[in-house]
Order: C-alpha cells, then sequence, then structure tokens
C-alpha cells in the first residue's frame, strides 16, 4: 500500500456527522475517457462543440422518458432528511456529496430550463446556467457517488439520487464528457464478453486450474463446465470470480454446491460476465446491449435455469431488469420474451441468485456441512447496496437480509451482526461500487468506507470478528484495498460462498 | 359593487385557475411520463395492495422521514396535519348548511392553527441552526415559509385577536362559488389573509409545492416489487428496442 496522498479518518467508536466543508472534494476528478472509449459504446469522442445545447436538450429527453427523473426534480423540499445519510459526504464532509447537494447540481439547470419560476426568477428559486464549470462539477460529483440508494430509503417522496446520478452520466456522456474507468469496462464487455477481458482460451485455462486446485484440496473431481448445452443451469457470475482474490474462492464454492446437489450446470464464455456497467452510466442502450448475451447464452446451451454469482449491482440488472431489458423471468406475453421463457423452468424464479440456490438446497436437506471448519473465523456481513435496496431474495420483502445470513449459520459457527442503522435497508456502501472502482478515486473510496469501518471496527474489537462476508465482486475488490487503510488485513474480506465452500462435505454425495 | 370585492373576486378566480390547471398540467405529465424500469426501494411490497399501504403509511404518517430524522417528522408532521385540521375546519365557510363532520373537527382545526405556526417555526429554525440545511436552502424556501407562518398568524389573528366579519366573508366566498358577487368586508388582516392565500395557490404548481402530488408518483415507493413474474416494458423502450426485434 503506497503512502496515501490525503488524510485518513480516524476510526472513533462512533459515527460522526461532519460540519460541512466546501469544496472538500472538488479536486477529486477520475480520468476521463478518450476518444476511442467513447466511440466504442456509441458516445462523441470528445466534449461537442454545442455542448451546452446538446447537455440540455438530453436532460428535455430523459425528463420526458424518465418518470423517476421527472418527479424527482420537482418534489424535493429540501428538509434536510438526506443530508447526513451518504457515505461520501460522512467521509469527506463536501457538502456537494450531500444527496441533495448533488441532486441541486442537476436541479439548478433544470429549474432555469424547464420551470417558470426558474426561467424568470432564477436566483430566488437556486436556478444555475451550465457553466462549463458546472459541468466539471457535474463530471466530478456524479463520479463522486455510488449510485448506493441509501438516501432513497430516507427520503418522504423516495427521492434516489441514483437515478439523478445515472441521468447526469447518461447527458455527460451523449456530449462526449464520459469516464474512463467505466466506459472502458463497458466496451470491453460489449466486445469480448466480460468486464476483464478475457478470451476464451484463457477463461477454459483458469477454470482447469481451479478444478485441479479443488481436487487437491478435496479428493472430489469438482467440475467447471464451460459451453455445455443442454444443461439444467446457465451460471453468470462476475467475471472478477475467475481470477481475482478472494473473488475464486467463492466460484469454487458455487462449483461445489451444484456438484454436491447434483445438478447438471455451465458457465459461459460469451456470457462470462453479470456484470453490466451499462446501469452505472444510466445508459438504457448498453445496458440492454449487454444484457442480451445473457439471453443469447442462454437460448443457445438450452439451459432451464439461469443463476447469477456474488455481485450487487449485476444482482441489481438481472432481478430488477433483466425481464424488461432481454425476457429473463416469467410473465412475459410477447413473442420476444415468450421465445426464451417456455424454455425456462417455471418452477424457479427468473433469474435466481446463487444465494437463494444454495439456501433451497440447504432447506431440502441436499447439502451436508462441517460447520467446525469455519470455527478459525468469527464472521460479520456486510448488505450490499444493490441487493439490499433495489433487489429481492426468496419470496418475502426483505428476503435478500435473511437468506445470506441463514446460508452463513448454517456453514458457521461463529456470526454477529454488525449495528443495526447500518445494516439491512439503512447499509452503507462499500465505498467503492457505482462505477468508482478506480485507484485515481481512492481517496473518495477510503473516505466513503468511513461508515461500514466504523461499524465494522465496533464488532472487531467487542465481538472479535475476523471475517467480512460478502455477496458482491465490487465489495470484494474494493475492501480488499481500503482495509488496510483502516489498520484491518485484506485476509478478512471474503464470500458467502467461501464460507459454504470451507464447511461443504463433497463425500456424502451419492 | 365595491373595487375591493370585485378586485377579491378576480383574484381567486385567477388564483383557482391557477391552481387547478396548473396542477392539472403538472399531474398529467407525470402521469404519462413512463417509467421504463422497476426501481422500488427494497424491501418493498410485492402486491398491489401492498403498495397502497406502503403509500398510505407514506403520506399520512410520513414513515421515511420518520426513519430519517426525529425533529424534521416531528415539525413537519405537526405542520401538516395542523394545516390538514386547519382546512377541513375552513370548509365551514363554503358550505350551507355545514357537514356535520366540519362541526366536529371545529375545535381541533382552531387550536392547531397554533400547532401549524410552531411546526413552521420548527422548520424555519432549523434552515439557520443547521449547517447542511443552511446550505441547501435558497431565498424561495424561507419565503414559502414566511407565506404559511403570514397565513397562519394573520388568520390566528381574525380569530383570536381582531373578530372580522365572519358571516359576511362566508357570503362573499358562497357568492363566488355561484358567480354572484357579495361584498368582501374591508379588514385589512382579512385582506392580507386572503391575498396570502391567493398567492400559495398560485405558486403551487410552479415550486416545491408539487411534492404533495409527486409523492404519488415516486417509483420508488409506488411500484410493485415484481420484476421476475411480470415483464415491465415502456412504450418507447419497446418501439425503440424490439420493434425489430429477433421473433423468428
Amino acid at each position: 500500500m503506497a503512502a496515501p496522498q490525503f488524510e485518513v479518518p480516524k476510526l472513533t467508536g462512533y459515527a460522526e456527522t461532519p460540519a460541512i466543508k466546501e469544496n472538500a472534494t472538488a479536486h477529486v476528478k477520475s480520468f476521463p475517457a478518450n476518444a476511442a472509449i467513447q466511440e466504442g459504446i456509441g458516445f462523441p469522442g470528445e466534449l461537442v462543440e454545442d455542448w451546452h445545447d446538446k447537455a440540455i436538450a438530453k436532460m428535455g429527453d430523459l425528463l420526458g422518458k424518465y418518470r423517476s427523473l421527472r418527479v424527482f426534480m420537482d418534489a424535493c423540499v429540501h428538509c434536510g432528511a438526506c443530508t447526513d445519510k451518504c457515505h461520501y459526504f460522512l467521509g469527506t464532509a463536501d457538502p456537494k456529496n450531500m444527496p441533495v447537494g448533488r441532486q441541486e447540481l442537476m436541479r439548478g439547470v433544470y429549474r432555469r430550463h424547464f420551470t417558470f419560476a426558474g426561467k424568470y426568477f432564477p436566483s430566488l428559486v437556486g436556478a444555475k446556467d451550465l457553466t462549463k464549470e458546472l459541468l466539471d462539477d457535474w463530471y466530478k460529483y456524479y463520479y463522486q457517488c455510488s449510485e448506493c440508494r441509501r438516501c432513497s430509503v430516507f427520503c418522504p417522496y423516495g427521492i434516489d439520487t441514483a437515478e439523478v446520478t445515472m441521468a447526469g452520466r447518461e447527458i455527460l456522456d451523449t456530449v462526449g464528457y464520459g469516464q474512463k474507468y467505466t466506459n472502458e469496462i463497458m466496451g470491453k464487455l460489449h466486445k469480448i464478453g466480460n468486464n476483464l477481458g478475457l478470451p476464451g482460451p484463457a477463461l477454459q485455462d483458469t477454470l482447469e486450474g481451479m478444478e485441479e486446485d479443488m481436487l487437491d484440496d478435496t479428493g472430489v473431481a469438482v467440475k467447471m463446465p464451460l459451453d455445455v448445452k443442454g444443461v439444467e443451469v446457465l451460471l453468470v457470475t462476475p467475471s472478477a470470480d475467475f481470477f481475482a482474490e478472494p473473488h475464486v474462492e467463492s466460484l469454487m464454492g458455487y462449483a461445489k454446491v451444484f456438484h454436491a446437489a447434483g445438478i447438471s450446470w455451465t458457465l459461459s464464455t460469451t456470457a462470462s460476465e453479470a456484470g453490466n456497467f451499462g446501469m452505472f452510466i444510466g445508459s438504457y442502450a448498453n445496458m440492454r446491449r449487454a444484457a442480451l448475451r445473457i439471453r443469447e447464452a442462454a437460448l443457445e446451451l438450452g439451459v432451464k435455469r439461469i443463476v447469477v454469482g456474488e455481485c450487487g449491482h449485476a444482482w441489481r440488472v438481472a432481478y430488477s431488469f433483466w425481464n424488461t431489458l432481454t425476457g429473463v423471468g416469467h410473465g412475459g406475453e410477447d413473442p420476444f420474451s415468450i421465445e426464451l421463457q417456455k424454455q425456462l423452468d417455471p418452477r424457479y424464479p427468473a433469474p435466481q441468485h446463487i444465494c437463494e440456490f444454495t439456501y433451497d438446497l440447504i432447506q431440502q436437506g441436499k447439502l451436508k456441512f462441517d460447520k467446525s471448519l469455519n470455527d478459525h473465523r468469527v464472521i460479520t456481513f456486510h448488505d450490499s447496496c444493490n441487493v439490499a435496496r433495489g433487489s429481492r431474495m426468496g419470496d418475502m420483502p426483505g428476503g435478500q437480509f435473511v437468506i445470506p445470513r441463514e446460508i452463513i449459520k448454517a456453514v458457521a459457527n461463529n456470526f454477529h451482526d454488525m449495528a443495526e442503522e447500518t445494516i439491512g435497508e439503512a447499509t452503507f456502501c462499500c465505498g467503492g461500487g457505482g462505477g468508482l472502482l478506480t485507484d485515481d478515486l481512492m481517496e473518495v473510496r477510503v473516505k466513503g468506507a468511513l461508515p461500514r469501518m466504523e461499524a465494522f471496527n465496533n464488532v472487531v474489537q467487542e465481538q472479535k470478528v475476523n471475517f467480512l462476508a460478502l455477496i458482491c465482486a465490487i465489495c470484494k475488490a474494493q475492501f480488499t484495498k481500503v482495509v488496510p487503510y483502516y489498520g484491518f488485513d485484506m485476509s478478512m474480506v471474503g464470500g458467502v460462498h467461501q464460507l459454504v465452500s470451507t464447511a461443504i462435505q463433497l463425500e456424502s454425495e451419492e | 359593487m365595491s373595487f375591493l370585492t370585485v378586485l377579491y373576486a378576480c383574484i381567486f378566480y385567477a388564483a383557482t385557475a391557477m391552481f387547478v390547471g396548473g396542477l392539472a398540467l403538472k399531474i398529467r405529465s407525470y402521469a404519462r411520463t413512463p417509467a421504463p424500469l422497476k426501481i422500488p426501494t427494497t424491501p418493498a411490497p410485492t402486491t398491489a395492495g401492498g403498495v397502497v399501504l406502503r403509500m398510505a403509511r407514506e403520506v399520512a404518517l410520513f414513515e421515511s422521514l420518520f426513519k430519517s430524522n426525529k425533529w424534521i417528522w416531528l415539525f413537519g408532521w405537526l405542520f401538516h396535519v395542523s394545516l390538514l385540521l386547519v382546512i377541513l375546519r375552513h370548509l365551514r365557510y363554503f358550505t350551507d348548511p355545514v357537514w356535520f363532520w366540519v362541526v366536529w373537527a371545529q375545535p381541533f382545526g382552531t387550536y392547531a392553527g397554533f400547532a401549524m405556526v410552531a411546526g413552521l417555526g420548527g422548520l424555519w429554525a432549523r434552515r439557520f441552526l443547521v449547517d447542511r440545511v443552511r446550505y441547501i436552502s435558497t431565498p424561495s424556501d424561507h419565503l414559502i415559509l414566511a407565506l404559511l407562518i403570514g397565513i397562519g398568524a394573520s388568520g390566528l389573528g381574525m380569530r383570536f385577536v381582531a373578530h372580522t366579519d365572519i358571516v359576511g366573508v362566508k357570503e362573499f366566498f358562497r357568492g363566488l362559488m355561484t358567480f354572484n358577487l357579495q361584498p368582501l368586508p374591508a379588514d385589512p388582516a382579512l385582506l392580507v389573509h386572503l391575498s396570502l392565500v391567493a398567492l400559495l395557490m398560485v405558486i403551487f404548481p410552479i415550486s416545491k409545492l408539487l411534492h404533495a402530488p409527486g409523492v404519488f408518483f415516486s417509483p420508488t415507493r409506488n411500484q410493485i416489487d415484481n420484476p421476475r413474474d411480470r415483464r415491465h416494458l415502456a412504450p418507447w423502450a419497446a418501439a425503440q428496442f424490439e420493434s425489430g426485434a429477433k421473433q423468428d
């Protein structure tokens, strides 16, 4: 870990709301995308000459297409309920990182161009012209939001800053002002099939390596099938699972669950990415294009079920948007969705989260565990923001909080939750979600992790917790990198299916 | 008919037209704008009945605000509930005979006036005392609070300090409703009160007061959490992406 160029917050044992410090992170700006990256995903290569008019026109377009944006631009009363809810504000004290502060960057321009009061009495209602300085602020602060939706839980009108951030990024992309990290990955996904740009042969190689590792460890030949037609399940997982630590541990955990349950399954080279950064940039077109890979793979392989690996935003896209975008789901009445849905097994939800999948098998008594194998771990669970507030697991509202915890308790003896106001629907983002998982944003990533680190530190101190269990590829990557800044060891970070992998008994399988 | 009566009659006809017409236009634009994706803030109800209950709790109890901040909730809820009681009480000036439940609400509505002003005072104080709220407050935020307090204070003044000719006021408004103008008492407190109310009606559809209709259209609150069971597709998305989608 290189010495940080900024002050790392101190853990004090209790959460504090800072006094505002204007422009505290005005110097933090992620690298903009170059022309090749922009054009690769259908946007202008550089800031267009008539960017002002184009931006206003795009805003008008989005206001007509998204009820969320239209209502949210009008409804805010500046009550202040959201002002102490964003982890980036709590960590940086910059008032433009307050949800309402971030929204006002756009709302000011909305008022100026789309409301009577803003056109004729701009200073009275805080209407603003879209200057180049303001456009730069949009870029900076819309890439200091992880779209975690925590603010939307607490807003009396349900105003979701993620919707505003997505609209802001879509407008910025439309005028040629995109972000390198997100848009480059988006392009790789379109071109190669996953965020890491892993081609098919490399994937095959990695999977074979993991099969050998599992054979050495367990003496059982657990398979990692790729592109096998006619199997029961297509597993779509974030590509980080194929090679990053600790992600691979969970991937091996999924494989062991399939093996133990005796359910045939496959990965796909063309659909080797559950992640979908199209959501991060608010681009319906890019999000749909990326998601169609899963539809096409499912049709080609003839699978009956689609299961999604541990990934937060991917699960939101899969659970909430796949049916809309690609017909992966049930209840479609049009030929496009019926074509796929007649193939999917109606007895199972489509798509299904790997935690739902494993939990069902546990409920049916099909998996055996030796919980004592996890006895060296004292575990806590971090609810990932997109899973917590943008999706569900199981039949019951809130199942996304119950099911992962039940899995952990089924495979391990030592579990303690963090403070109630930091988990469940009130969970804090890891600090690296929404397109911020890039080194050029390290300062806001570290500072944005502060609320989670406070809560984690408390269970480390009081309950001797030594394992932070996660169900998100971004959370895993972010915490691995960021916990050392707060004095924790990166080996404390891991996946829920890593715990499953440790405890599962493969010998008992018929 | 005095100039004053004609003037206020015109003001109230115009204000009502702007209030109703402006609000109708806004509500139409909210209703006509599609929500292309399923974005309820979860955990969310999985049935339509559940959504009705969630919205009812949100509108009647300010559930999310209660989770968020007890001070804002206290002042905000106090103000809104008091305002509701005050408005119900005022129905007596527009109905003849007065409906029985309006009679029943009368004493509550009378004293709610104080609670309303107190709630507004608390909300206004936050705009000065809390640095985060001070930062986001615009001049219009302060002026709307001043306007509402002005309405409350002038109303309370007429009820508890210097009574106005309330029978005359009722005749004026009954007259307006039947397009049969009756004289308006020329009491300064009354004229101030009525002017401020008319102003509130005019700015309602062009200000943040749109949070009132807006909350009902908020997709994070009014959507059913059932995306895996029902396909949800906006007309523009279907036209843009699926008109030529391969369906062979």
